[in-house]
């Protein structure tokens, strides 16, 4: 997808915290072996990795570390038989509530890079560390060759429902840019069009990017990426070609950020199954 | 409050649209007979479909008549595959308890099977004059799916009747008369 320079200078030098990028062309996921479940508690079992090709495990894995698991009554969960393998994470859900649960990592705040005298680059926090706000001030140099800070935020989910799909894992934490279902996630269907709300920190977030693709792409030439971007009022709509599991994945960004912060960016990916009628 | 007020009207509304038109419809017409021919599967591993047959309205509202899968697995273990009744499952089955009373049955094998539906049931009576289509869809493990459609206007008239449909691949012949 395509990103532009500031967002790329922080994406490639890995300062989103709880994921490890190492190419700004990684894209995260977490995929579920199924979506929508029937039957008295099933089980679903999650793939988590950082690759290029979708959804093939090829790069590094995803943490365990961070994920978080909402039941379909708000409640968090703790994944079953997690295993974090060379490529991928690997963890099992036992779906004993009926209703929607929300699979995902989110994380966030003040993000800083410069270029120290010698002209090394220099981020905080360092890579491994957390960012720990009341260091800001001493870590962080006041005006250095390009210094930039930010309040970035990122998140990346997904959701699987057994029986009927809820909304409860949908409300806002009005933290980072966070996606809001008029289409819920879990009912989506080939040929149909969905709508979601976008919002960045509570706020309805005008001009997301998104940029939409489906698996598989070792199996075809061209990307087929989807692009679009939300309207005034923050909602996006998409009519789904295919059936099949999609990455989508959203970037926002804006300059009403408080100081030390010059501009605010939030990043959103999840995945959703489309499926055939 | 105003909720409860408009479902009651709705509800008031429903039975005496109801109580109208089933003045209008044959009275000798009590049951709908729906006959579904499950196609002889040349396949090295064969499982009988999952068969589900319900009523929609124009709003999609769905009305169940029948349900067959495997009902009678340990634990209930049948259920896991209901969601491969794809669009029964969107429409009905996540909204509802399995199995229905008196709706549902095991699997059925190869051949023509006849259910006969209770046009006195009090579900049906409910049901609203207007067009309906009766949606039947098979899903068969390690095989295909298939959803026939057969638009009816409801009340049923039975000169109407029969009413004929195929499918092409998961489901045979559909005939659906009137008694």
């Amino acid at each position: 997808m395509k990103i532009y320079t500031p967002l790329k200078a922080l994406l490639s030098i890995g300062m989103i915290v709880g994921l490890s990028f190492s190419a700004n062309a990684h894209r995260a996921w977490i995929v579920p072996s199924t979506t929508n479940l029937s039957g008295d508690a099933p089980w679903v079992t999650f793939d988590a990795a950082v690759s290029n090709s979708l959804f093939v495990p090829e790069h590094v894995p995803l943490r365990m570390k961070g994920l978080m698991v909402q039941d379909p009554t708000g409640k968090l969960i703790e994944a079953v038989n997690a295993h974090t393998g060379k490529y991928r994470s690997t963890f099992d859900l036992n779906l004993v509530t009926e209703g929607t649960y929300k699979i995902g990592y989110a994380s966030g705040g003040l993000r800083a890079s410069w270029k120290d005298k010698e002209g090394k680059r220099k981020r905080w926090p360092a890579r491994g560390k957390e960012a720990n706000a009341a260091d800001f001030a001493t870590e962080v140099p006041k005006s250095a060759d390009s210094l930039k800070v930010s309040d970035s935020y990122r998140r990346l989910e997904t959701f699987v429902t057994s029986g009927e799909p809820t909304d409860k894992v949908f409300e806002p934490t009005n933290s980072g840019l966070e996606l809001i279902p008029v289409t819920h996630p879990n009912d989506l269907f080939v040929g149909e069009a969905a709508k979601f709300k976008f919002l960045f920190h509570g706020e309805p977030a005008a001009g997301v990017k998104l940029a939409i693709v489906k698996g598989d792409t070792r199996y075809r030439n061209d990307q087929n990426q989807i692009d679009v971007v939300t309207d005034a009022k923050g909602y996006v709509s998409i009519t789904w070609p295919e059936a099949g599991m999609y990455l989508i994945e959203a970037e926002y960004e804006d300059d009403k950020a408080k100081a030390p912060a010059t501009m605010r960016t939030g990043s959103y990916g999840a995945t959703f199954a489309v499926l055939p009628l | 409050m105003n909720r409860n007020i408009l479902f009651s009207i709705a509800l008031l509304l429903t039975l005496a649209l109801s109580t109208v038109f089933s003045g209008v419809s044959n009275a000798a017409s009590n049951q709908l007979l729906i006959e579904v021919e499950i196609p002889r599967m040349n396949v090295a591993e064969y499982h009988r479909p999952y068969v589900a047959i319900w009523l929609e309205d124009s709003n999609r509202k769905a009305t169940q008549i029948a349900l067959w899968y495997d009902l009678d697995m340990k634990d209930n273990e049948g259920a896991k595959w209901l969601k491969d009744i794809r669009q029964w499952w969107r429409r009905i089955g996540r909204k509802a308890e399995q199995p229905f009373d008196g709706l549902t049955s095991a699997t059925k094998g190869a051949g023509k099977h006849t259910i006969s539906v209770d046009l006195n049931a009090k579900e049906l009576k409910a049901l609203a004059a207007g067009d309906y289509q009766l949606r039947i869809e098979a899903s068969r493990e390690v095989g295909g799916k298939e959803v026939v459609n057969i638009p009816l206007t409801w009340p049923i008239k039975a000169s109407d009747y029969p009413l004929k449909a195929s499918g092409n691949s998961e489901l045979g012949d559909v005939l659906i008369q009137v008694n």
